[in-house]
């Protein structure tokens, strides 16, 4: 199965029934299988007019109780930051899948690019705290998309779930497994009476309980800042608090959601850190230089927001650089050699996309890193 | 004072309890959200007097409000969905009809209303409009039309006739306006009417109606804004719209939309255009579905968890 289809199944498995979506390449396989799957499950699958219409169609369905996603690919994840912010502000649990392509504009529909990685944390104004992944396989694309769906229940958030073409179009073998060993976070709902409900009213993990429309709490939802009763609250005071506890809610679970794989890290002299298809084919890089004895170690970041500042920042005192390939010009380098704070170097290896980096290419910069 | 009513204005025992009621309570009061009263519109706009209608409509529709929503986008007309006691949605600038789309379709029990200004619905969000037409999604869409941008301070919109003057169109207007009715009965709209907010009866009828038929329902509410249309364009104030309104309004149910179009202080063609019958959306799915699967399809709508 390839990766499209089978993000396609791991939405399903993690309850999504609700897709709205707009073709795109390289994206455009995951919403036919959803809409060749969704008729006999029970769900709803509908093409709308544009990746606007789309990204908001999935607000409305997750507030009437749905579990939703939109599917796209980087034109189309342009159009959609409108809802990006719409949902982090409204806090509504939805996820955006984004197969990467070349960019900028129309660029490369049918090739490969990681370069909406920063579009993705900064993409929409104003200050939120998005989550994403980012699967390098198959069976990733199947395994986190259901992680994605929980985080985006967990967090109330926007969770991305950053592909790319090779990722999306790479046909391997997919283990399903049997419902009953899929974890599956359902909404949080309150237990509360509507006399009692207020939409923004956060305890101690500061992420409020949900209503969905139609259950008599005649709830007040607004993109505009707000209250705890969801109402307008437009002023400095209620911008504070409403700004920093979004913000907080994902801030303070930081280390919670650090999800990396290491390998080789111990001895490590040189991390290469990557995420994605690159580091399938960091891969080979890796073992090339330690057959030739050098000390290269492996972080592949699984999360890629927020980005595992700790992890980095750890392994920064006891190696002599970190080497990022990346299929853009240089976006999460940005983010190592921030959390890196001076202690190593981070050393860039860009790639302007439509292909993926010859292993020699990250092998040439762990070599010169090491000297 | 309660016996002075009772006394003076109603002879006999039974309808002494209801002045007594009128009193009390405007009928109009449980469909607002009065912890939100005062509402942010100027003196003389015409938006609160359609959402006195729309009240008054959701009273007499029988509807459960419990499974009523309202959607607005953004402006003044956007802020309709902040002030009525529903479970109400005010989304972004021009999208309060996918929004209410995907609110529709994840949950068919649901009545769905769009509330919405002119340029919210026309010009940012027309390519929306037109889409949720064609597939006679089965919400209804209020557009109250001012001619102009009131939020941002009266910019020249897809409705203003030419002639007007607007802050972006500071020597009046040259470009054509919408013909909103034209538009919904070309895109398939089941339901088409106009009224302006002098017709208070007709424009609260006509919701009540849009509230009971089923899919794709237009209806445009002409309103005053006399801060910024009305002044820029000296034509007085609020009631100086109301008496224009009350003395070009010429209703003509049944017209064909194509002739309604509208001018500047020019005449204007009010009733209810189109009444027609069409399979909604979801309808059309189900029946699609069902006989390309057969047995295996379960209709999808009733099911909602």
């Amino acid at each position: 199965m390839d990766g499209d289809h089978a993000a396609c199944e791991g939405a399903l498995a993690a309850g999504c029934r609700f897709v709205a979506g707009y073709p795109i390449t390289p994206s455009t396989e995951v919403v036919e299988r959803f809409a060749q799957r969704i008729p006999l499950i029970g769900g709803v699958f509908i093409q709308m007019e544009d990746e606007i219409a789309s990204s908001i169609a999935i607000l409305g369905a997750v507030w009437a109780g749905r579990k939703a996603m939109t599917v796209t690919s980087g034109p189309g994840l342009s159009l959609m930051m409108e809802h990006v912010g719409l949902a982090a502000i409204t806090e509504t649990p939805c996820v955006f899948v984004d197969v990467q392509r070349g960019g900028p504009s129309t660029g490369l529909p049918t090739l490969p690019g990681q370069a909406d990685m920063m579009q993705a944390r900064w993409g929409s104004h104003g200050d939120y705290e998005p989550i994403a992944l980012s699967p390098n396989s198959p069976q990733e694309c199947f395994d986190l998309m259901i992680t994605a769906f929980n985080l985006a229940e967990v967090y109330r958030v926007p969770v991305f779930f950053m592909m790319d073409e090779v990722v999306g179009h790479m046909t391997e073998r997919v283990v399903i497994p049997d419902a009953s060993a899929i974890e599956v976070v359902e909404r949080r709902w309150t237990r509360k009476p509507p006399s009692e409900y207020r939409p923004y009213a956060a305890d101690g993990d500061l992420v409020p309980e949900m209503v969905k429309a139609g259950d008599g709490y005649r709830i007040h939802i607004t993109g505009l800042t707000h209250d705890e009763k969801g109402y307008p609250a437009m002023n400095p005071a209620g911008q504070k608090r409403m700004v920093e506890r979004l913000v907080a809610k994902i801030r303070n679970n930081r280390e919670k959601l650090i999800d990396v794989r290491g390998e080789h890290l111990d001895d490590a002299e040189i991390v290469v850190v990557s995420f994605g298809i690159t580091s399938r084919v960091a891969g080979p890089a890796i073992e090339e230089a330690r057959r030739q004895g050098l000390k290269v170690g492996h972080l592949r970041l699984v999360i890629t927001w927020p980005f595992p500042t700790s992890v980095i920042r750890q392994l920064a005192p006891r190696v002599k650089a970190f080497v990022v390939p990346e299929l853009n010009m240089g976006q999460m380098v940005l983010e190592v050699e921030r959390a890196a704070a001076g202690k190593t170097r981070a050393i860039s290896v860009p790639h302007a996309g439509g292909t993926v980096h010859e292993p020699a290419e990250i092998l040439a910069r762990i070599q010169e890193a090491v000297r | 004072m309660s016996d002075l009513l009772v006394t003076k204005g109603c002879p006999t025992e039974t309808c002494a309890p209801a002045a007594l009621n009128l009193q009390l309570q405007n009928p109009v009061m449980p469909y607002l959200r009065q912890e939100r009263i005062p509402h942010i519109w100027c003196p003389g706009c015409g938006i609160g007097t359609t959402v006195n209608c729309f009240a008054r409509a959701l009273e007499e529709s029988g509807l459960n409000m419990d499974k009523v929503a309202i959607v607005s986008g953004i402006g003044c007309t956007g802020r309709v969905a902040g002030y009525m006691n529903l479970d109400s949605f005010h989304t972004t600038h021009g999208r309060p009809i996918p929004f209410a789309t995907g609110l529709k379709l994840a949950n068919p029990e649901l009545k769905v209303v769009v509330y919405s200004g002119d340029g919210d619905l026309f010009a940012i969000g027309g390519n929306h409009f037109f889409h949720a037409a064609r597939r006679n999604m089965d919400i209804m869409v209020v557009c109250v039309n001012n001619h102009t941008y009131g939020m941002t301070g009266g910019q020249v919109a897809p409705t203003t006739p030419i002639g007007a003057t607007l802050t972006t169109m500071p020597f009046g207007n040259f470009e054509d306006a919408f013909n909103l009715p034209f538009v919904a009965d070309a895109c398939g709209a089941v339901y088409v009417a106009r009224w302006t907010v002098y017709h208070v009866k007709q424009l609260a009828r006509a919701m009540k109606e849009g509230l009971a038929k089923k899919g794709f329902v237009f209806i445009e509410a002409m309103a005053p804004c006399p801060t910024l249309y009305s002044r820029r364009n000296k034509l007085g104030d609020g009631v100086d719209q109301l008496k224009y309104f009350k003395e070009k309004s010429v209703i003509k149910h049944g017209a064909n939309t194509k002739d309604v179009g509208l001018t500047f202080q020019g005449e204007i063609v009010v009733g209810k255009f189109v009444d027609r019958e069409r399979p909604t959306w979801l309808d059309s799915m189900n029946e699609h579905f069902a006989k390309y699967f057969g047995d295996k399809y379960q209709r999808y709508g009733g099911d909602h968890a």
